[in-house]
């Protein structure tokens, strides 16, 4: 019987987790299906918009310019060990665009965004403002999850081209005042290199990982234990389990967008 | 008129209601008292919905709750919360006014915000707090700006959760007072659950005393000191010892 013991463990373990995986998935179709019913709050979804999109552009930009900057000098570095130095445009474009601007602008999003949903709606929670408007006749669902999921589904896509362009242009920077490339040829390269699935790819990826991190934020949130504590649980679970599923959703939109 | 019909609720292995059995004449106002942690709170909500019963029946004029129009049902009340339950990102007057901006009963903003100024001038507000946010409020305004909220699209039934918990002896009897005015005024129905005995004196028609999961006694407020059961005794005199164990 003491040998079944970690078999028994492993076996609840995964039941748990299918469990969790199951709610999320039922928290992802009631929001999709309240998303298609009305009424409609728009002015709650404007305000997400700012809030999730406009409001995340410093950190992505920052996080975009330096992450073409570092990523530069690396192609820079490897390329040079067989006189490869002229593909420096072309990888960090194809770089930025297809990976490292949606998977890195998903990852800062989900930290800033994930984290102050579940902690705003945490709160609301557990001091029965969310019971309040139930008496109020507004629908949590509709009222709260709906705008900022589908500002944040719209907001990142968008905030990932803008990281693509500064990513790109942290590139040309470093590529052009430090590595010494030429600017012409450097901007030529990435405009001829680039093709419009790389970029639209890398924009579906935004959209995807912007329904993640929304839907994790506010399911959390919604499912927030009592007090401080159970506040911070549910804040620091929320930007856990965003940022893992962001990570592996990639990897399977990059299999279904690029494998032969 | 509001009727519970051994209504039970439990929460994994703490069976909170035990068979509740009560009835709300319309109009009148009721007040549940009880010691912290024997359901109060859950049986108001078990009224509203925000807390499904797992056995029992719950009638509101003739309608089950549980088969009723949520929408329709929920216009019919209000509610004001134990710690206020404002929202912290409106203002006061969109507090106030939030039903009239939203669903079925929405008005033009301005007319709204009329609406949401009057409430607060009924609850002892003066109409510069309107544009302030909650956070910016005392206790004492707080529970009157909910108070105004749950009075704002005058309701037929308004339920009162703990509303002088956390006021000082003075603003406790401010909203006492306010909350006997405006049911009277407004002829609705109204429960309360307090453990608060100068609420019960100031706000109750009716009193029922809720112990161990089911309502111990329930009578007329001028009945209540003098009805002989030894738990609402203990608990009106406040003792240690009797039936009631101190310690739960």
């Amino acid at each position: 019987m003491i040998l079944l013991r970690p078999i028994a463990a492993l076996g609840s373990a995964v039941l748990a987790m299918l469990a969790a995986v199951g709610r999320v998935a039922l928290f992802a179709a009631q929001t999709i299906s309240h998303l298609l019913r009305p009424p409609f709050y728009f002015k709650e979804f404007g305000q997400a918009l700012i809030t999730i999109g406009y409001f995340s552009l410093p950190v992505v930009g920052l996080t975009a310019i330096f992450t073409g900057a570092a990523l530069a000098l690396q192609i820079y570095e490897g390329g040079s060990r067989f006189n490869a130095e002229s593909v420096v445009p072309s990888i960090v474009a194809i770089g930025m665009v297809r990976e490292l601007g949606p998977v890195l602008g998903g990852l800062m999003v989900a930290a800033r965004v994930a984290s102050s949903i579940a902690a705003e709606i945490g709160t609301m929670k557990v001091t029965e403002q969310i019971d309040a408007l139930v008496t109020l006749s507004t629908h949590p669902m509709k009222y709260l999850t709906v705008p900022r999921v589908l500002a944040a589904t719209l907001a990142v896509p968008v905030l990932v081209g803008v990281g693509d362009a500064i990513g790109i242009m942290g590139g040309y920077l470093v590529g052009v005042n430090r590595l010494g490339l030429n600017s012409a040829a450097y901007l030529s390269n990435t405009v001829d290199f680039l093709e419009f699935w790389d970029v639209a790819s890398g924009l579906i990826k935004g959209a995807v990982f912007g329904f993640i991190v929304a839907l994790m934020g506010c399911y959390y949130g919604m499912n927030s234990g009592r007090g401080a504590q159970g506040v911070g649980r549910a804040t620091k679970a929320a930007v856990v389990a965003a940022s893992v599923m962001i990570l592996a959703s990639n990897y399977l939109l990059t299999e279904l967008f690029f494998s032969a | 008129m509001i009727t519970l019909h051994q209504v039970h609720k439990a929460f994994g292995d703490n069976h909170v209601l035990r068979g509740v059995d009560l009835t709300i004449p319309k109009g009148e106002s009721m007040v549940i008292i009880g010691g912290s942690g024997t359901g109060k709170s859950v049986m108001l909500k078990s009224v509203l919905g925000l807390v499904t019963p797992d056995a029992g029946q719950i009638i509101v004029d003739g309608q089950d709750v549980t088969a009723v129009e949520r929408d329709a049902f929920l216009a019919r009340f209000g509610m004001l919360f134990q710690g206020g339950a404002l929202f912290d990102s409106l203002t006061v007057w969109q507090n106030v006014a939030f039903r009239l901006l939203r669903g079925s009963l929405k008005k033009p903003a301005e007319e709204a915000r009329a609406i949401a100024i009057e409430k607060l001038r009924r609850v002892g507000l003066k109409e510069n707090v309107a544009d302030r946010f909650p956070a910016e409020l005392s206790g004492g305004m707080q529970k009157r700006v909910g108070l105004a909220r749950a009075i704002a699209a005058e309701p037929e039934i308004i339920f009162f959760d703990e509303p002088t918990t956390g006021l000082d002896p003075i603003m406790a009897g401010v909203i006492n007072d306010l909350i006997r005015e405006i049911v009277v005024e407004m002829g609705a129905t109204a429960m309360t659950i307090t453990h608060d005995m100068s609420s019960v004196r100031a706000i109750a028609d009716d009193v029922a005393m809720l112990h161990d999961g089911v309502i111990q006694w329930t009578g007329d407020v001028e009945q209540m000191d003098t009805c002989g059961d030894p738990y609402v005794e203990q608990f009106i005199n406040g003792r240690a010892e009797g039936p009631i164990e101190a310690v739960r």
